[in-house]
């Protein structure tokens, strides 16, 4: 038997694994997920956003999802940020602990994690 | 970590389109990428677009496939779900004029979903129906913790009298009323029934809710319990639906297994729960009665009313009987409020309709709008238009039960009163489209053939008056029929609409009277001129060669099944070989000759 305060706490548990499905229009991070992307170590920058995501709480706005070569391999792991209107934000040479970094300072802070960005890039 | 949901619909359209097959082999697909632990497949129900089955939608992308098959799984693997290229060859592209090559990707920008507006199916499409938590997830059985700890029975019912919901099932009677009348009889045992007995031809509104949904329907009948003070529901639910059945059976034993349904629910004190009861698809059990007696395990049968079953229903206990969809909108009410579902529709027509539209339309499928959508929105913005170019004639909607609405009525805002006003009903929701190849009066003959088959027999207004009915119709769509035929028809109508016991002979004669009312000059066509305009009724048709196209290949009498095609003495200025020609008394008037005529010298009249 369930109380009305345990259906809560398993409304609240479901809520960010449904909320995934309602296709919202917040920040998107995209993971460079090609060949590319991949042999240079994408998957696990990419399950470290979607874990660090929800941990932080921020799933309902944030989407994290992948997306093919956008043609600067050298440089991957790329991952973008777009927010809106804003600028979008280029990270490459990603790796687990940057992406946790990320998460932390540039998604929950608001603070763009600059040395990690493209611009900042030394080649 | 889930990073992305795969959902697959399983609804009857997409299961039988092959759905099962795409989700078993894409789960062996993430398997053997070890995608498994990444990305999770979720079986759901109806997304409304059966037309285009087997759906896929990919979240958080948002990217919908269309026709997908197990050989398309590979490649959706391992260039979206891995590499994150979605497969533009398999969107979702809407109407034929609009298709390019990138299609639409995502369901929302669609038409089809632009106009819509989705209460009753608002978890259809988007959660598993067999697991609990996901329901749970979207606020599910929260109005009914809402009900039990806020509210007062009476409160409950002044919520749904201020909504303005009323009956989905056809009729359109205040629910509101209907609980408050329930709530005021007194006596030890009440029952709350649910009629998921869906049986009008063309109709699947609510195998689709039952299907994606079915916690919804649960929660609504234990608030339907609280409030009239009943301890025990009863679903009955037509045995031709497998998959609803058995989604409810699961979701009605998690139900059990949380406390939602049983002794003690939410530890308030309040008891109830809920047992399926199997019809076998009389369609006469739909009327209330009737369903209450087979639900008691007698024959279906209709009886008098009153006493109402709100006096003496089930079991000579006062009861309630709601339809699926009206069941559907109650949570979301609870939760929402009176004043947001009667934002929605028209003045004496709250909220939204769904509606399964079928019959000459692009978009096959399940809709929901809000009332006062106009048909023309609905057939031509939801539905696609009608395919290969062709003119609206009429809708039909209400089933055997209903009418038809002719394109001088496109504009009509859908609503209770509206369509009775133009001699339909709304119905429970089945839309029929009908084009300029449609014969009226073999539409109404279509429908009349089932009511007669449907009909009980308890009462002779409806046993026999549809039958004679019939023979007239079939009369007149074979070349016998006399101008005269048309009158005695409609006085034979309104005979039996006023003599029947109940709803199915009451309403049985409204296809031939509506599609007298409108398309008279049809029927006329079909007595006087002893022709059938849309070319559908054999009797009045004759197939002709045309001696001087044809050129004489024999396609045509090789394809014919009664070898009434035969080689001729004439050849045709210019051509190498004797034409061919039909042998009228052989001919079966099956149409095969026309298909493979080459130079299209095979006409019908």
């Amino acid at each position: 038997m369930k109380t009305l305060a345990e259906l809560q706490a398993i409304r609240e548990a479901m809520k960010d694994k449904v909320s995934l499905r309602s296709g919202n229009q917040g920040v998107r991070v995209v993971v460079g997920m090609a060949t590319c992307g991949i042999a240079a170590g994408a998957r696990p920058v990419l399950s470290t956003f979607v874990e660090e995501v929800s941990k932080q709480g921020l799933s309902d706005k944030v989407t994290v999802t992948q997306t093919g070569c956008i043609g600067i391999c050298q440089y991957e792991p790329v991952v973008e940020v777009f927010d809106g209107d804003k600028e979008k934000v280029t990270y490459v040479k990603m790796n687990a602990e940057k992406a946790k970094r990320v998460v932390e300072e540039h998604l929950k802070g608001g603070n763009v994690v600059h040395e990690y960005t493209i611009g900042e890039s030394k080649i | 970590m889930i990073r992305s949901h795969v959902l697959i619909c399983g609804g009857t359209g997409c299961t039988s389109s092959g759905s099962k097959r795409v989700r078993e082999r894409l789960e062996k697909e993430l398997e053997a990428k070890g995608l498994t632990e990444e990305i999770k497949v979720v079986q759901t129900g109806c997304f409304g677009l059966c037309a285009i089955g087997p759906m896929m939608v990919v979240y958080p992308d948002n990217v919908t496939y269309s026709h997908v098959t197990p050989e398309d799984v590979p490649e959706i693997v391992e260039e979206h779900l891995l590499k994150g290229r979605p497969v533009q060859r398999l969107f979702y592209k809407e109407g034929e004029e609009k298709a390019d090559v990138h299609g639409v990707s995502s369901l929302s920008e669609t038409n089809f979903y632009k106009v819509q507006k989705r209460v009753a199916l608002r978890n259809c499409g988007v959660i598993n129906p067999e697991i609990i938590d996901e329901y749970i997830a979207r606020d599910g059985y929260m109005a009914l913790a809402k009900v039990l700890t806020e509210m007062t029975p009476d409160d409950v019912i002044q919520t749904l009298l201020d909504s303005g919901l009323r009956g989905r099932g056809g009729a359109g009677f205040p629910t509101g009323l209907k609980w408050k009348f329930a709530k005021a009889s007194q006596n030890d045992q009440k029952y709350v029934c649910m009629n998921a007995d869906e049986g009008d031809p063309g109709a699947f509104m609510d195998r689709s809710v039952l299907e994606g949904d079915p916690h919804v329907v649960l929660e609504a009948m234990a608030i339907a319990g609280y409030t009239i003070g009943s301890s025990q529901g009863y679903i009955y639910v037509r045995a031709e639906y497998p998959i609803a059945v058995q989604r409810l059976n699961i979701a009605i034993k998690q139900a059990r297994e949380y406390g939602l349904l049983g002794d003690n629910i939410l530890g308030t004190g309040f008891k109830f729960d809920i047992e399926l009861r199997l019809g076998a698809g009389a369609f006469v059990c739909g009327e209330e009665t009737a369903l209450m007696t087979s639900i008691e395990g007698k024959r279906g049968e209709p009886r008098p009313r009153p006493p109402f079953p709100a006096v003496k229903g089930l079991f000579q206990k006062p009861s309630i009987l709601n339809n699926v969809e009206t069941l559907a909108n109650i949570p979301q009410i609870i939760l929402n409020g009176a004043e947001w579902f009667a934002s929605m529709g028209t003045e004496k027509s709250k909220g939204t309709k769904v509606f399964a539209l079928g019959g000459k339309i692009r978009h096959t499928g399940l809709v929901e709008v809000p009332m006062g959508t106009t048909l023309r929105q609905i057939v031509e913005e939801v539905g696609g238009g009608i395919p290969n170019g062709k003119k609206f004639k009429a809708a039909q909607t209400g089933g055997p039960s209903g009418g038809c609405i002719p394109a001088e009525h496109f504009d009509v805002p859908v609503d209770y009163e509206n369509l009775a006003a133009i001699g339909s009903i709304m119905g429970s929701g089945g839309l029929i489209v009908m084009d300029e190849d449609n014969c009226m009066v073999d539409i109404a003959k279509f429908f009349l053939k089932f009511t007669v088959d449907e009909s009980c027999g308890k009462c002779t207004a409806c046993r026999i008056g549809t039958r004679r009915l019939l023979e007239m119709l079939e009369k007149v769509t074979s070349g016998k029929g006399e101008l005269e035929d048309i009158d005695k028809m409609e006085e034979l109508c309104n005979y039996i609409k006023q003599n029947s016991l109940c709803g199915l002979g009451q309403t049985a004669p409204n296809p031939v009277l509506s599609t007298i009312r409108y398309f008279r000059d049809e029927y006329i066509a079909h007595i006087v001129d002893k022709k059938c305009p849309a070319g559908v009724c054999k009797d009045l048709l004759t197939y002709t060669i045309d001696k001087d196209k044809c050129i004489g290949c024999g396609m045509c009498a090789k394809g014919c099944p009664a070898e009434a095609i035969s080689r001729t003495d004439y050849t045709a200025p210019g051509h190498k070989l004797a034409s061919f020609a039909i042998d009228a008394s052989k001919c079966v008037k099956c149409g095969a000759c026309e298909g493979t005529c080459k130079v299209k010298a095979i006409s019908k009249k």
